[in-house]
């Protein structure tokens, strides 16, 4: 049952990252060529997701909104994952004073939990896709710092380490040899589970029309443009969103997966 | 005794798993007032033998017997409701570890009355007095306080005081106890067996599961060994202790290493006598002699401890003294033991001595060199002289790191952990503690509990070291492998000259390795000397409570023949 | 014989720790409020552009030089920077937040105004989703092939399914494809059904996930079978002993509640345009209305704060094995 999960997790990643590099091979249409006399066509034979208002191919959107929707939700992790990795180590090495400041600073930014922080910071950036990744970056930080800060206190108290030092080993070196590794070891499933959340995130900004722009075959977008006539044509908004799910959920079945899974 | 109805009567039952048996056709009776223990190491089978009593054998499981009967009702064609009424009432379930057998979240008391709730037509005032008789009865003080804790707020004796309270509550026919001492003290492991004693004296079938041989000597009546899901020998008290007929109850009493002098083997070997390794202590008394040097000449110690103090802040105010004046001196070639409960002070003076942590106050010399004091970096390159093996030795390993990696790690002194570059070392480390050069490949988290204690022991004598403290090394094993890897230490010590720091909480264990003995309590040491003088003519109260606490290590003549 | 174990009488302290960590949690939450309104300040001034801008409708609307000076003025933003970060902060320790840019009226009315709403929805998404989290994780306790599609069914709906969508299928099933429900939400209660349930699937699947794994745990543990042994019944067992362990991660797992019920009311409150705290927020961003931000996100950083300490007493109250420290 698993098996099966992880198989088919690891399938449509798999496809959706094929659609990100070469969209051409798995498109049959223009996502932005307009045909207004097929607008609002409902799923068939020659458009299997159906159309849009503007008679545009949603199965070619969902493939070319791929690479949009996938580059945001990577680049939004990359950013989280950075920020957490500096705060993480610094409070985790830094001593009792930095660790005590990081830690009132990830109290802070915990304190606008979920979409709270990225609203604020797009208050004050203005919106946009730059502002999109960078503020579900900074909302993903503080957890993934968390679990980091945890990871090296846990290591540098642990038996290992001991017997490390009473090898002879300096500090430096169990540091490096030693915590630094399997502190970071975790890093890999935390960004594969962090990349399904921030692509919701950075949907849900798109949604709220605060991220890509509307022509973009962006997937959030896509939704946001396909709420208006969500009693009209559903499948403007069921299948871009269906993309959504199929990602995360893939993103986060191979992350569970393996040992380390106690994420939240 | 053979008068007694029978509470419960096995023939040839079978509990498997999926395709696996785990218990194989085993039969045995227990009568009232009569103490039957089932003996096995991890794995024998013995604790699903216990459960399938109860028809708790776990999920998953299929139990077959010829005979399965339990309180005069045939457990073979029991409903669960059925069972439901016999569990409690007419068998009481005592189970290890107490701390994760009573609910966290519920009070002891609650916990006791869920037998009389769950049996009886009782009130709750009337149950809440039989509550309080029972926490008196079993030895608890201040019953009203205990019955409103939770077991977190209780000490590891009061905890399996009421886990048997819970289970005594409707005076069952039979009490079946699975490894009720393990994880306590001497002292405390003792008065709850004396408890379980006074519980057979009063009528109940008792049927006691232990990994230990000697914990069961003082009450069991009848003794069966199980290994592998077979009871291979069974027999009264004496009969197993004096004339054990299968060889791998031989074995095992052989393991016990309780009144077997130093060096005597503990685990098999292919020499026809063990008394070839013997070496008496005149001998050995020589041979540290000769490692100090010319006869005549002082021996000077390797390892010494002055006065050692450490208190660790406890809340804001509070202060808790781990240890206090703590003096010894460790000579070359010989074993220092040291003996203690939990909470007596004994990894606390192990870590000083590791220099892993710095004494309040005190100081320990390395080769009459200045350790504790040092500063760090200069102590680096002494630390090669000093080694360190621990309980659990997989959690001193990196896991990311093989056998041969983390071997090459100790014996390149941190510079590489490719193991192909100190491969022909890697492999002499290996054959010294007994594993195959085959293992370097392997994890350390797939190896056996006996095989990463060997590996912990190659890691630490990587670097040449002369002294290795050992903290708790074979608390976590089986007896047979505990013998194994004591007989080890024994000849690695002859072989390479080494002097052991040998802590443990098993007065057995410290008799048979060590050379001088410190007896410790509450953060100090309370008697120290030459080991036969301590276990022969104890001084202090403490000793003597300690050694009449643990069964087989005293001189009573109980326990004679071994 | 002595014994060098040195113990602080605990009774007399307890109320005494009490209060001081009561006192200490208090100087936390100002702190945290503090920061954010700090950060928020400083943000707005460190990024490119005018507040005044902000103030007149932002920079399409082409306001004459004359207005913008009379909006710095008016808002104090001609004076020099540390005297307004003083001003804002006296301002905001005496419970005045500001005028809202977009509104033209206090925030504190504003939010008032808002708050009700809101707090209504996210209470009975709260409610509905620890209910339906508790049905699950009984039922996916159990084994059985249906069970374990249900716990892995829970374990994707708590990851991977966003609020934007599935109130859209919401609406398209129950309000386009039956018309059983209202699209838009109404003051009725069959206008708050559909938000309710949007905010709540996502997270009673993940509330059901955790209390399923501790609820395991649980019946797997040694008082569970000590329980059985005493004759107690697998129901018994649940009652007495699973279920208390398995609200205790949902207790603690509330901060995090409160996250994704904040988040959901954004889009849930503009999918189905019902007025609230979420829906003013969203507005307020696009406007760039400075104040009113800075005062839905001191509130909801305090109700954060508030909620935290409430769950940890509770936790406390719940679970004996956290001492006091």
């Amino acid at each position: 049952m698993r098996q099966l999960f992880r198989v088919l997790a690891a399938v449509v990643l798999l496809f959706f990252i094929l659609a990100a590099i070469a969209p051409n091979l798995l498109a049959p249409f223009d996502p932005l060529a307009i045909d207004p006399a097929a607008a609002f066509s409902s799923p068939s034979a020659g458009h299997v997701l159906g159309t849009d208002e503007s008679g545009r191919d949603i199965y070619s959107r969902i493939i070319h909104g791929a690479r949009p929707s996938l580059l945001i939700g990577a680049m939004a992790t990359a950013i989280g994952l950075g920020i957490a990795l500096v705060l993480g180590t610094i409070a985790g090495f830094g001593g009792r004073w930095l660790d005590f400041g990081i830690g009132r600073i990830l109290e802070v930014l915990f304190a606008l939990p979920g979409l709270l922080l990225a609203l604020v910071f797009i208050a004050l950036a203005g919106p946009g896709v730059t502002t999109t990744v960078i503020a579900v970056g900074i909302t993903a930080a503080p957890g993934y710092a968390r679990i980091i800060r945890g990871q090296i206190l846990t290591l540098r108290s642990s038996p290992m380490v001991e017997a490390a030092t009473v090898l002879g080993r300096s500090r430096f070196h169990v540091l490096r040899v030693h915590i630094l590794p399997n502190a970071l070891a975790p890093i890999g499933v935390l960004a594969t589970l962090g990349l399904g959340q921030a692509i919701l995130w950075a949907a849900s900004l798109s949604f709220l029309g605060l991220g890509s722009p509307p022509p973009t075959p962006e997937w959030g977008a896509m939704l946001s443009a396909g709420r208006t006539y969500l009693s009209l044509a559903w499948w403007m908004t069921f299948f871009p969103g269906m993309a959504i799910v199929l990602v995360a959920a893939a993103a986060t079945v191979l992350g569970r997966s393996t040992k380390f899974g106690g994420v939240r | 005794m053979n008068e007694q109805q029978a509470i419960v009567e096995v023939k040839n039952l079978s509990v498997s798993f999926g395709g696996s048996k785990v218990v194989k056709d085993v039969s045995f009776t227990v009568r009232a007032g009569e103490c039957l223990a089932l003996v096995g190491e991890s794995g024998s089978g013995k604790s699903v033998t216990a459960r399938s009593l109860l028809g708790l054998a776990g999920p998953g499981s299929t139990v077959t017997a010829e005979t399965l009967t339990v309180a005069g009702q045939d457990g073979r064609s029991l409903s669960q409701r059925s069972w439901r009424t016999l569990r409690g009432k007419e068998v009481g379930f005592i189970l290890q570890d107490a701390l994760t057998s009573l609910d966290p979240l519920r009070t002891v008391g609650k916990e006791i009355d869920d037998s009389l709730r769950l049996h009886t037509r009782a009130s709750g005032a009337t149950r809440a007095t039989r509550v309080m008789e029972l926490l008196e009865a079993v030895g608890l003080d201040d019953p009203e306080r205990r019955a409103g804790q939770r077991s977190g707020e209780l000490s590891g004796g009061m905890r399996q005081r009421a886990l048997i309270a819970a289970a005594i509550a409707l005076d069952p026919q039979l009490i079946i106890a699975d490894e009720p001492t393990t994880a306590l003290d001497a002292t405390i492991a003792a008065s709850i067996m004396d408890l379980l004693g006074t519980l057979r004296q009063a009528g109940s079938g008792v049927l006691l599961i232990s990994h230990d041989l000697a914990a069961v000597a003082k009450v069991a009546d009848t003794i069966a060994v199980m290994q592998a899901g077979h009871i291979v020998e069974r027999g009264t008290r004496d009969q197993i202790f004096h004339d054990p007929q299968h060889p791998y109850t031989r074995a095992l009493l052989a393991a016990v290493p309780a009144g077997k002098p130093r060096f005597v083997k503990l685990s098999p070997t292919e020499e026809a006598s063990s008394q070839v390794h013997t070496r008496d202590s005149e001998q050995k008394v020589t041979a540290a002699e000769d490692a100090g040097g010319e006869a005549g000449a002082v021996v000077r110690p390797v390892l010494s401890a002055r006065k050692l103090s450490k208190s660790f802040a406890k809340g804001k105010h509070a202060t808790f003294m781990a240890i206090k004046d703590v003096s010894f001196e460790l000579l070359p070639g010989r074993t220092l033991g040291v003996v203690g409960e939990s909470g007596s002070g004994k990894t606390t003076t192990a870590r000083i001595v590791l220099g892993l942590l710095a004494p309040d106050a005190g100081a320990v010399e390395l080769f009459d060199e200045p350790w504790s004091s040092a500063r760090e970096v200069d102590r680096r390159s002494r630390r090669s002289q000093l080694g360190a093996i621990y309980q659990d030795p997989l959690s001193s390993f990196d896991p990311r790191l093989s056998v041969g990696s983390l071997l090459a790690d100790a014996v390149s002194f941190g510079a590489t952990r490719n193991p192909r570059s100190h491969a022909a070392r890697i492999t002499e480390l290996l054959q010294m503690v007994g594993l195959d050069a085959e293992m370097s490949g392997r994890n350390p988290a797939t190896l056996s509990g006996g095989q990463r204690q060997r590996l912990a022991i190659a890691r630490a004598l990587a670097p040449q070291p002369r002294v290795l403290i050992c903290d708790e090394p074979v608390s976590a094993l089986d007896v047979s492998v505990q013998a194994q890897v004591l007989d080890l230490l024994d000849e690695l010590q002859q072989r390479l000259g080494l002097s052991y720091v040998f802590i443990s909480h098993d007065l057995s264990v410290v008799r048979h390795m060590s050379d001088d003995v410190l007896v410790m309590r509450a953060g100090q040491v309370v008697e120290s000397g030459a080991t036969e003088r301590i276990f022969t003519s104890p001084r202090h109260d403490y000793t003597r409570a300690l050694l009449a606490a643990s069964p087989l290590v005293g001189t009573q003549e109980s326990g004679g023949g071994l | 014989m002595s014994t060098s174990t040195a113990l602080t009488p605990r009774a007399p302290s307890l109320l005494g720790a009490s209060v001081r960590w009561l006192l200490g949690k208090l100087m936390g939450g100002i702190f945290v409020l503090w920061a954010v309104a700090t950060a928020i300040f400083f943000g707005i001034r460190m990024i490119p552009g005018d507040p005044a801008e902000a103030i007149m409708g932002g920079p399409g609307s082409q306001a004459s030089a004359e207005a913008l000076a009379a909006a710095r003025a008016h808002y104090g933003l001609d004076q020099p920077l540390i005297v307004q970060y003083g001003r804002q902060l006296k301002q905001l320790a005496l419970g005045d937040l500001g005028t809202s840019y977009s509104l033209k009226s206090p925030v504190v009315e504003v939010l008032g105004e808002l708050v009700p709403p809101t707090l209504i929805l996210a209470s009975l998404a709260l409610l509905v989703a620890w209910m339906m989290a508790l049905a699950l994780a009984v039922f996916s306790t159990r084994s059985g092939v249906l069970a374990s599609a249900v716990a892995s069914g829970l374990e994707i709906v708590s990851a991977a399914v966003p609020h934007f969508w599935l109130a859209s299928v919401l609406i398209m099933v129950f309000s386009s494809m039956l018309g059983w429900l209202p699209p838009v939400s109404t003051n009725t209660a069959a206008g708050l059904v559909l938000p309710v349930f949007t905010l709540a699937l996502p997270l009673a699947g993940f509330l059901g996930q955790v209390m399923r794994d501790t609820m395991m745990e649980a019946q797997r543990s040694a008082f569970a079978l000590s329980a059985r042994a005493r004759g107690e019944s697998e129901t018994g067992i649940l009652l007495r002993h699973s279920l208390r362990h398995a609200a205790l991660p949902g207790i603690s797992l509330s901060g995090w509640a409160l996250g994704s019920l904040l988040s959901g009311a954004v889009v849930v409150e503009s999918i189905f345009a019902r007025p609230g705290l979420g829906r003013s927020l969203l507005s307020a961003v696009t406007a760039r209305d400075i104040p009113l931000v800075t005062g839905v996100a001191l509130l909801s950083a305090a109700a954060y704060v508030v909620i935290m300490t409430v769950s940890d007493i509770v936790e406390r109250l719940a679970d004996p094995r956290i001492k006091q420290s």
